[in-house]
């Protein structure tokens, strides 16, 4: 099923150099402020963002692809405003959620991988060629026609990613990837993440997937409190909590 | 669970229009209530088992799974008719119920959702002059076989948390306490979906 057609004059104006750009960026729910006074531009290959429970970095990752629009200021991705190209934006930022049942809405695994597609109108036969070539990357390929409800946690996660890396977008936003899984599907997923050729914004309780990260942003309160490489901002991270 | 996800298959029942499938489905149902005798009832069951087994190499297991979930049903309409009309009636009720499940079942385990979905939304497509979007329809019928595995199986989660601190399991007290939280599960995973959907660029404007 189609629901949409893709792109856009957007695209004719979209400048990839100037990667994810923030702007005076708060938003708020209702009376109670979740981020607040954020300028900041995202131009690294990897980035990690930290912070507490409740610090606004899930809000703060929803703005990257226009999932939420900033109450105050704008989010440009590439120079598009998510405010007004949150289609073409979409196109260009991936999204993996923390629960992956929430992120696969087909009942078998194939047909999941292949609903972005749809939505970007790819034609059915290059739509299977391409879903193929992403469960056989991520070693899904057996389970092609299998129920989803039935893969493991790990299993999932992988389908949920293959689902938006099948889609070619330039940059991916992951929010929290790892929190519902063991040990050996965290390694798994985090090595994907290392090895992913797409620009990636990591949300994270899991320091160390941090490792090798281009810069991390710690958030609290709704600020980014600390913005460097991964060892200074994880260690003003284990200061900020260390009294709490 | 009682649905019946595809099991692909090189068969000639694989390989048959999902609309075809849907067609004979209604045909098959529209048979065994105009002509509501245990011959005509026994004999559907029977070639649907055929079919299914023999012709589309289903698994048996997964037949007798659908048996097992409306045999409760079956077996209480045999019982009611007994004591209410005749054994006769009741049987042949029971037969027809568990011959149309089946036959549901087969449909099911041969045919790609998305194969369904399209025919649902050709069928809807009249429904455009009315403002429908035949392709929402389709969208919804494929999150209702994704996403009634996943509730069931929170219920799950929720009677066991319960279950693990000493709350009653059965009974009208536990339905109530299992609604609940289910309700609110399912809405918050309700709002995540849906962002789900946007960044996957679905038009859920």
């Amino acid at each position: 099923m189609r629901l949409r057609r893709g792109p856009a004059a957007a695209a004719a104006v979209a400048d990839p150099s100037r990667g994810i750009e923030l702007q005076g960026v708060g938003h708020t729910y209702g009376e109670r402020t979740v981020l607040t006074g954020l300028d900041l531009r995202l131009t690294e290959q990897r980035i990690g963002v930290v912070g507490t429970n409740g610090s606004g970095k899930s809000t703060f990752a929803r703005l990257l692809n226009g999932l939420v629009v900033p109450a105050v200021g704008s989010v440009l991705v590439d120079g598009l405003d998510t405010a007004t190209a949150a289609r073409e934006v979409r196109r260009r930022v991936g999204f993996v959620f923390q629960d992956p049942d929430a992120q696969i809405v087909h009942p078998t695994v194939a047909e999941d991988v292949g609903y972005g597609l749809e939505n970007q109108g790819v034609p059915a036969a290059e739509r299977a060629e391409r879903v193929a070539e992403v469960l056989d990357r991520y070693g899904l390929a057996g389970h092609a026609d299998h129920p989803a409800h039935l893969l493991s946690g790990g299993q999932k996660q992988l389908l949920a990613i293959a689902g938006v890396l099948v889609m070619r977008p330039a940059r991916i936003v992951f929010d929290e990837p790892t929190t519902l899984l063991d040990l050996v599907n965290t390694r798994r997923i985090a090595r994907l993440v290392e090895g992913l050729e797409q620009a990636v914004v990591v949300v994270t309780h899991d320091l160390a997937l941090l490792d090798g990260f281009d810069r991390v942003l710690v958030v609290d309160g709704g600020r980014v409190v600390a913005d460097d490489r991964p060892a200074p901002a994880v260690a003003a991270y284990r200061a900020l909590v260390a009294d709490r | 669970m009682t649905l019946a996800l595809y099991v692909p298959g090189p068969s000639p029942v694989h390989r048959t229009p999902a609309g075809v499938k849907l067609l004979a489905l209604l045909v098959l149902g529209v048979v065994v209530f105009v002509v509501p005798t245990l011959p005509v009832a026994a004999g559907v069951l029977v070639g649907v088992v055929l079919v299914g087994l023999v012709v589309a190499r289903l698994p048996g297991r997964l037949l007798v799974r659908q048996v097992r979930v409306v045999a409760v049903w079956a077996v209480a309409i045999l019982v009611f008719h007994a004591l209410a009309t005749d054994l006769l009636t009741g049987l042949t009720t029971a037969v027809r119920l568990v011959a149309l499940v089946l036959a549901a079942a087969v449909v099911t385990a041969t045919t790609r959702v998305t194969a369904l979905v399209a025919v649902v939304e050709r069928l809807c497509a009249p429904l455009r002059l009315v403002g429908v979007r035949p392709a929402r329809i389709g969208l919804a019928v494929a999150m209702a076989l994704r996403f009634v595995p996943l509730v069931a199986e929170r219920a799950d989660r929720i009677r066991e948390a319960q279950a693990a601190r000493g709350g009653r399991v059965r009974g009208p007290r536990a339905l109530v306490l299992l609604v609940v939280p289910l309700l609110v599960s399912v809405l918050q995973l309700a709002h995540t979906v849906g962002e789900a959907l946007d960044a996957r660029g679905a038009d859920t404007a």
